[in-house]
């Protein structure tokens, strides 16, 4: 080979290499496009915008619930670099055993990838968050994220507020791709019902990264880029002294307090006893800390307002006396007499014959168990069973037997029987008035809840209709949109019939059972109840409304196993009441702090027993 | 220093120097893209890599010009004393150099970090030429000078190999070409080419079936051809060594080889298939140099190697802000103007009348090429993961330097070439 020949050769060399490296590019750069979306996917990053989550205020704009920031601890695994293991395990206070299982743990979840910035301890605390962000360069890849939880002002009203938490699979899959893991969902109360109005709406950001996942800029200047809507402020009807006051009062006991503005169904207070502190459903422990509310035996998360029916016991008077007038069986006139009874059913002793405005003054049980008896062997009726049914109509229009339609999750239906009910357990016209005569005065086969006691107050205050209440009172500031809370359901008792039942309520306070519920300067209509209940000791039950001309409230208290109605039912609804109508409840400071210091619950009976031993 | 030793710009190779300039400055432009920022744009910061890319251009033109300025016998009489100074400056990186990314290939200079490798190329070129263009040196003949002038070559690499720089090694390689020139006969090319093809095989398969396979190949061949006693020793000889050296290239890849080094030829063999971890980098840059299309995304629009998708984009993968930025267009605009150089220093090689001045021409084609095919070929796939950097084009001082060096001293030597009827060196 000549020296032509060899300069040749490496020409050919450079020459083929070139060509065939052009082939390369035009394969690479022309025939297959797919590297133009791999460089798309490589820097556009969609980003979720989180809205902030409504707050909640109360009736009159006293805020109740807002965000806070918590911090997440995040990790991209690819990142991480030189990682002391055991500094890390000490600023987050957690062994090494937890650290890798924390690792093994993210590696099984679904979509894992070392690339892709992962969670790898919720809910760090503030100094953990301050110690971490101090030693963020020698934990590479690590690194905090904000985002928002809820915080509440008071720690009141747990049972209406409820709680946030991270959204189940189901949620998900119900959400239609809306929601994703580890986004933030309510899970109980208002949180939970009015979720879409509280969420807001997610936005999308679409970024470019570079190749450490590290924002660049906006894709396009932001064109396909959708705003995050920000969730709607809500005003709760409830009163937050009113509901504060509530949870003081009932204090150590069990029960139920439920306040309602008649006028519009807007419920003022629900305090169903014993509470929790809703701080306590936040952050990191939430899980624990709901176990052990679950596991409390006086069971705390039960919201007994909406969900617990009781016997009414004497409140139910009250519409007993509604429905026997408007059946035609009763008129302010009737006397019956009192013989310490009547049948089976006794009675305390007062001042016999009685009409119907005395016997309600004072609870006679043998009076009404006259009207019951009356108004089933109705002569007007064919069959008891018609009769009866007029009855169970009667009691249904008050709000009974049904759930009312309030704005929380789990209200209960109470007990109301058909006749078909007694068909079944007595057989067809094997019973009759006498058989159910106990349901006279508020016992037998009746279930109540608070909310429901309350109610049927507000229906007698509104002398007829009540309006199904509610606990949302404005939506960014205009008024709640459900039209079920703006119209009137009138009970089938005509308006004219309420005149003697309320003269009746009125004396109960001023100078019947009731004596203590009285507001000096306020006309109070209540009516005491002291429910027998199987179970153990009488339910104290007290309900009423004031005042009486253009009634502001109305409310029902239920006092489990604590004996009379007037003893600890009625001082506590007349508390409550002169709370709202006049600001204060320090008038009658016996009262208060008899009510305060009682102490009914059987914790503290053993308590006590152990000592005295 | 007589007048007429003095260059006249008339004699100086205008092409190879606007082809420089050409690719040195598209080489800033490319270096300035690979870290320009759209939120923070810059437009001078001599700490950012394009500024000092910058110094370093200006310093290599002053060297550059005083190449021009030195009088032509300087190169020849200074070979081995430069050989040596470089060899000398190898060895002392061994003991006192810095370690950057697992090669302790550097020595800090004030700020500026500086590889001698880079420097030991020309290093290399001019002791070699030097040696061939001796008086009765005859290298087709003399076993002894063949000899020695292989160890010119080795000497380099093997420190350099001590160093933990492969590449850089490797680009020593190129003098096979030079010797091939110079009379290094064609079948020991040939032979090569065929060792390098049956090293590849002997990565991919077990190296037992491929001694196999050459036995029946040998077998084969010498049933078909005439046999005669030389035909069969030469087959045999053949297929021992061969067998020979496809065990021993196992034995060097499963017990010499770096673990990284390991998983970066079976990446490329399409042994492992690795997106996240060794062939990560090439699959970023095929896919920069991919969604580049038919004409580019324009300048500072290439969003992989501005958001540094692809690693190392400014040194050994600046090829893909090419191919991302300016697309096929661009692409093979490069790779022409690229062998146009090569082309033009070969015919500048051969047109010299001094030995000498030939074979260091022809180091300088050989080292450039072998670049040129490492580099471009491993951001396309088709070459392993080898850190060397395109000659003008990379980031980096000592690199841009070398290359400047080894040009100019070739430019410098090609503008002299009437002289050389006056020399009395030959």
């Amino acid at each position: 080979m000549n020296n032509f020949g060899k300069q040749r050769v490496l020409l050919i060399i450079f020459i083929s290499v070139a060509l065939i490296y052009i082939a390369r590019l035009f394969y690479l750069q022309v025939v297959d496009d797919s590297y133009v979306y791999f460089a798309q996917s490589n820097v556009l990053q969609e980003q979720t915008i989180y809205p902030a989550r409504g707050l909640i205020y109360d009736r009159n704009g006293e805020l109740l619930v807002y965000n806070d920031a918590i911090y997440d601890l995040s990790v991209i695994p690819e990142q991480i670099k030189n990682l002391d293991t055991f500094a890390f395990c000490k600023v987050l206070n957690i062994t090494k055993e937890e650290f890798i299982s924390t690792f093994a743990r993210l590696r099984r979840q679904k979509g894992y990838s070392p690339w892709k910035p992962i969670v790898f301890q919720r809910q760090i605390t503030i100094p953990t968050y301050a110690a971490f962000q101090e030693r963020l360069y020698d934990f590479q890849g690590f690194f905090p994220e904000v985002r928002t939880d809820r915080k509440y002002k008071h720690s009141n009203a747990a049972h209406v507020m409820g709680y946030i938490g991270e959204v189940t699979d189901k949620d998900i899959d119900k959400s239609d791709g809306y929601y994703r893991m580890g986004d933030f969902i309510g899970i109980s109360g208002v949180e939970r019902i009015y979720e879409k109005d509280l969420g807001g709406i997610k936005g999308t950001r679409y970024v470019l990264v570079d190749s450490k996942n590290r924002t660049q800029g906006r894709y396009k200047k932001g064109e396909f880029d959708t705003p995050a809507v920000a969730g709607r402020n809500i005003n709760l009807s409830i009163d937050q002294q009113l509901q504060a006051l509530g949870e003081e009062l009932m204090v150590n006991k069990i029960g139920s307090v439920v306040a309602i503005e008649p006028r519009t169904g807007e419920v003022l207070a629900l305090v169903s006893s014993p509470t929790y502190d809703p701080n306590l459903l936040v952050g990191r422990d939430r899980g624990n800390k709901y176990m052990e509310l679950l596991r409390d035996k006086d069971k705390p998360l039960f919201n007994r307002t909406i969900s617990a029916p009781y016997p009414p016991g004497s409140i139910f008077k009250v519409i007993m006396s509604l429905m026997g007038q408007q059946e035609q069986v009763l008129t302010p006139a009737t006397t019956y007499g009192c013989h310490r009874g009547y049948l089976f059913v006794g009675c305390h002793p007062h001042n016999s014959p009685l009409a119907l405005r005395g016997a309600i003054a004072v609870s006679c049980n043998a009076y009404f168990c006259q009207v019951y008896r009356s108004m089933i062997n109705n002569p007007k009726y064919k069959h008891v069973e018609d009769a009866y049914n007029a009855f169970y109509n009667n009691v249904y229009s008050f709000g009974m037997g049904h759930p009312l339609g309030i704005d929380l999750y789990g209200e209960g239906p109470g007990v109301l029987k058909k006749a078909t009910y007694f068909d079944k357990l007595y057989g067809r016209y094997h019973w009759q008035a006498l058989t159910t005569l106990s349901m006279g005065i508020g016992q037998g086969e009746l279930g109540i809840t608070p909310l429901q006691m309350a109610n049927a107050t507000a229906a007698v205050a509104n002398r007829g209709y009540y309006i199904t209440p509610h606990i949302v009172k404005k939506i960014n500031n205009k008024a709640n949109p459900n039209p079920e809370y703006n119209k009137k359901h009138w009970t089938t008792i005509d308006t004219s019939y309420f005149g003697i039942v309320i003269d009746g309520m009125q004396d109960v306070v001023e100078h019947g059972t009731a004596y203590v519920a009285r507001i000096p300067g306020i006309e109070v209509c209540g009516k005491t109840g002291t429910a027998q209940n199987p179970h153990g000791k009488d339910h104290s039950i007290f309900f009423a409304f004031a005042p009486r001309v253009n009634p502001k409230i109305a409310i029902a208290v239920v006092v489990e196993n604590a004996g009379f109605g007037a003893t600890w039912a009625a001082p506590i609804a007349s508390l409550m009441m002169e709370q709202y109508l006049t600001g204060r409840h320090d008038t009658r400071k016996y009262i208060y702090e008899r009510m305060i210091k009682g102490n009914l619950t059987h914790k503290n009976d053993t308590a006590t027993a152990t000592k005295t031993k | 220093m007589t007048q007429q030793q003095l260059p006249k710009p008339s004699r100086i190779d205008w092409l190879t120097l606007l082809l420089y300039y050409i690719f040195v400055v598209a080489g800033l432009l490319c270096v300035y893209a690979s870290v320009y920022k759209e939120t923070n744009p810059m437009i001078w910061d001599t700490n950012m890599n394009y500024g000092k890319q910058l110094i370093w251009i200006g310093i290599s033109t002053t060297i550059g010009l005083m190449i021009l300025l030195v009088d032509e016998k300087f190169f020849y009489a200074f070979a081995y004393p430069i050989y040596v100074i470089t060899i000398v400056l190898l060895i002392l990186v061994l003991f006192a150099g810095t370690t950057v990314k697992g090669s302790s290939s550097w020595i800090e200079l004030g700020g500026f970090r500086v590889q001698p490798a880079e420097f030991a190329k020309f290093g290399t070129a001019l002791a070699l030429a030097r040696f061939l263009s001796g008086y009765n040196v005859n290298f087709e003949k003399d076993r002894k000078i063949q000899l020695l002038s292989s160890a010119i070559i080795i000497l380099p690499m093997v420190i350099i190999l001590l160093q933990n720089e492969t590449g850089s090694t490797l680009v020593f390689t190129a003098f096979i070409f030079v010797l091939f020139r110079e009379g290094l006969p064609g079948w020991i090319l040939f032979a090569g080419f065929l060792l390098a093809i049956l090293a590849v095989l002997a990565l991919l398969i077990k190296p037992l079936y491929i001694i196999i396979g050459l036995v029946v190949l040998a077998a084969l061949f010498l049933f078909l051809v005439k046999r005669t006693r030389y035909l069969i020793l030469i087959t045999l000889v053949v297929v021992v060594i061969s067998g020979f050296m496809v065990s021993s290239i196992d034995y060097v890849f499963e017990n010499v080889m770096q673990a990284h080094q390991r998983t970066r030829i079976n990446v490329l063999l399409g042994k492992e298939v690795d997106i996240k971890g060794a062939g990560y980098n090439v699959q970023q840059s095929k896919i920069a140099i991919g969604s580049g299309g038919l004409w580019g995304k324009g300048f500072l629009q290439g969003t992989q190697n501005k958001f540094r998708f692809v690693p190392e984009q400014s040194t050994d993968f600046i090829f893909c802000t090419i191919g991302e930025e300016y697309g096929f267009a661009g692409s093979v605009l490069f790779i022409f103007l690229y062998i146009l150089l090569l082309w033009r220093l070969l015919k500048m090689a051969e047109r010299q009348r001094q030995k000498f001045n030939r074979i260091y021409g022809y180091s300088v084609v050989c080292i450039l090429f072998f670049h040129f095919v490492i580099n471009v070929g491993m951001t396309l796939g088709l070459m392993p993961v080898i850190g060397i950097p395109l000659p003008f084009f990379s980031y980096g001082g000592s690199a841009l330097l070398s290359f400047t060096i080894l040009l100019f001293i070739f430019i410098r030597l090609d503008a002299n070439r009437v002289n050389e009827l006056h020399s009395s060196l030959e």
